[in-house]
């Protein structure tokens, strides 16, 4: 056991995996030399070489569409886009080809891949360096979609993603790629099973399903509400393709009220899918409607840091909401 | 003219000369049967490769299928056929049917896709193959084995982004890709003037540093000689090439579309008296290597062929809606 930040995770998950699996590869732009622009990926091509560790030309259709190509090929690979707000020129590699090939091969062919990418805002991002991408994907059947939020976590459920038969978006809160550390385990013991939830703090009165960085502000919003006598349990879903919808059900019908807290987007988010199955799934236990405390419906994270913070959902937001519900 | 001792040099035989030939024929008469079921409601959709099966023949006979690793696109149907898919397998995916081999009925005709066959399944958008057999083609590259990875499309395709990413990347890296356009002017109704800019498809490859070259379509000997040259290249770790075959689309877009109403009446018939199906059949009587009998003898096979085909496929299952969602996922 050693004590890392959530990027040092994924690139000791990385390490393992190619040391494991002669056949996993790594390539994407600025992943090689430079160990990429957050550092996921350094040391690995001192390490495995310029083949297996692969700086790409600045193409992202090629670089997911290159990938399928090894995948097809036998090869294990894992993709980087250097931001997820740059997965779009790839996005018709992403979803007609790569998504799709199993069902339209009818199991023919499968694609095996992993397409890594840092998500979400608050590092003074700016409109195109902040995004959360997680709804376009999490919408197309054949991929799954993970999203982790500490770096057990990250390391685990990236090491199960390199080893699944289908193609896996995992998106990397960059937010958290370096705000903490937590002894994580080696080799096979880091493992952890995708689509599997986390309860992370128990609580009677409300429950809040949260997932990547806004994990980190619901639990403390969650601190906030206990001093006033208010009990969140908080979920943090991990994996959002396929989402344990099981272990949120078991903590809405304790609690009878739920929020689903995402940095995205409000409308059509990710959340607003947790939250139409939870009201479908649970009607009969639920005391207060349910309901989504979200990004606001502007385009995008804007750069100055008023703005920025102003788009955040933060703890006095969160917990805003969560005592609103909590006194429906 | 082609004479006997250029085809030899070619390393063409006889018997793969007339291989050739039956599958340039058999895409012909499945396509002629294909567009009368259509007309009469029995099947829903076709691309024709009317126009394109000589070039198609003459890339796949220069290369090794159950070796090479083949993207095909929505028009090849002699290059499938080339590849080892059957008249009744393609009439199974015609009629949308469960035993369709590529699909199981769930794409529309002229996706071609078999592992076993180093076909790789294609889809309905436009060019996606292209940067995808640059990855292929540095998988096989680094396996080193001498296989090479063919990927075709026609000029509309090379509008697209993906055109770019593919060809710089595998030029980059040297991949063992075989990029070959079927270029028959025509993307459903827009004309090459409004479609590719410069000299043409071909100039292209020399941005990237790798050959480009320019054959007439109907040349069975010319398209061979290219794609055997751009297969050697690729084989001794030399690189991609570009081949332009210039083709004519002797059949609408699909049965959708009716190219009578944007082209010229003038030009539709100038262009009908180039089947290049003639030419070959003319080369290869030049050759000694086909006979007029011969030639009936083969054409009577197929139309019998392609009875048996239809009938298979008229008589075989749909699949079962209860297989609606199996295969999204590798569990299920």
């Amino acid at each position: 056991m050693a004590e890392r930040t959530l990027v040092q995770a994924v690139r000791d998950a990385l390490a393992e995996e190619m040391e494991r699996d002669p056949r996993v590869c790594v390539l994407g732009e600025d992943v090689g030399l430079k160990g990429g622009v957050f550092k996921a990926t350094e040391g690995l091509q001192a390490r495995f070489g310029p083949e297996r560790v692969m700086d790409t030309p600045l193409a992202e259709s090629s670089i997911v569409a290159v990938a399928q190509g090894l995948a097809l090929e036998g090869y294990r690979p894992v993709a980087e886009i250097q931001f997820a707000d740059y997965s779009f020129p790839a996005f018709n590699q992403i979803v007609n080809e790569v998504a799709r090939i199993r069902y339209r091969s009818n199991g023919d062919f499968g694609c095996p891949l992993v397409i890594r990418a840092p998500t979400g805002g608050g590092v003074r991002g700016g409109l195109y360096h902040s995004q959360s991408v997680e709804a376009f994907y999490c919408h197309v059947p054949g991929l799954k979609v993970v999203l982790p939020s500490t770096p057990a976590d990250a390391k685990g459920l990236l090491k199960s993603a390199v080893r699944d038969p289908d193609p896996v978006i995992f998106l990397e809160p960059k937010k958290l790629y370096r705000a903490g550390r937590e002894e994580v385990a080696e080799g096979d013991g880091a493992l952890r099973r995708l689509g599997e939830a986390a309860l992370v703090r128990a609580g009677r009165d409300v429950t809040a399903i949260t997932y990547g960085y806004l994990r980190v502000v619901t639990l403390q919003a969650a601190a906030r509400l206990q001093e006033e006598g208010i009990e969140v349990e908080v979920v943090d879903l991990r994996t959002l393709r396929p989402w344990d919808v099981e272990t949120c059900l078991g903590s809405v019908r304790r609690t009878g009220r739920v929020a689903v807290v995402y940095e995205a987007n409000r409308t059509g988010g990710f959340g607003a899918e947790v939250a139409a199955e939870l009201a479908e799934r649970c009607f009969e236990s639920l005391d207060a409607p349910v309901t989504r405390l979200a990004g606001p419906d502007v385009p995008a994270m804007p750069f100055s840091p008023a703005l920025e913070q102003a788009f955040l959902p933060d703890a006095d937001r969160i917990a805003a909401g969560l005592r609103r519900l909590a006194r429906f | 003219m082609t004479t006997t001792a250029d085809a030899l040099a070619l390393g063409l035989s006889r018997d793969q000369a007339l291989a050739a030939y039956t599958t340039v024929c058999r895409a012909r008469a499945l396509d002629d049967r294909r567009f009368l079921l259509n007309r009469a409601g029995a099947i829903a959709f076709i691309i024709s490769p009317r126009g394109h099966e000589v070039a198609q023949a003459a890339a796949i006979a220069a290369l090794q299928p159950g070796r090479d690793r083949f993207c095909l696109y929505y028009r090849d149907f002699a290059a499938a056929l080339a590849c080892g898919f059957t008249s009744a397998e393609l009439m199974l995916s015609a009629f949308a049917r469960a035993d369709d081999p590529s699909s199981g009925g769930r794409q529309t005709p002229g996706n071609f896709g078999s592992r076993r066959r180093g076909v790789i399944i294609g889809s309905s958008t436009v060019g996606p193959q292209i940067p995808k057999a640059a990855g292929i083609g540095l998988g096989l590259k680094w396996k080193g084995e001498g296989a090479l990875c063919y990927v075709s499309f026609g000029e509309g395709a090379t509008s697209q982004g993906d055109f770019h990413e593919g060809l710089n990347f595998a030029a980059i890296h040297s991949c063992p890709v075989v990029f070959f356009c079927e270029n028959n002017h025509w993307a459903i109704s827009v004309p090459q003037p409004l479609q590719v800019a410069g000299a043409g498809v071909a100039a292209r490859a020399a941005a990237y540093g790798i050959p480009g070259v320019v054959v007439a379509g109907d040349d069975f000997f010319a398209v061979y000689r290219a794609v055997a040259e751009a297969a050697r290249r690729a084989r001794a770790g030399d690189g991609p090439s570009l081949i332009e075959a210039q083709v004519l689309r002797l059949q609408s877009h699909s049965t959708d579309d009716d190219q009578r109403s944007y082209r010229d009446p003038g030009e539709l018939a100038a262009e009908a008296e180039h089947d290049p199906i003639p030419v070959f059949q003319h080369q290869l009587e030049e050759l000694g290597w086909l006979s007029e009998a011969e030639d009936r003898r083969i054409r009577a096979a197929l139309e019998e062929e392609i009875d048996s085909a239809t009938a298979l496929a008229e008589a075989a299952p749909d699949p079962d809606p209860s297989t609606l969602s199996r295969h999204v996922y590798a569990d299920g």
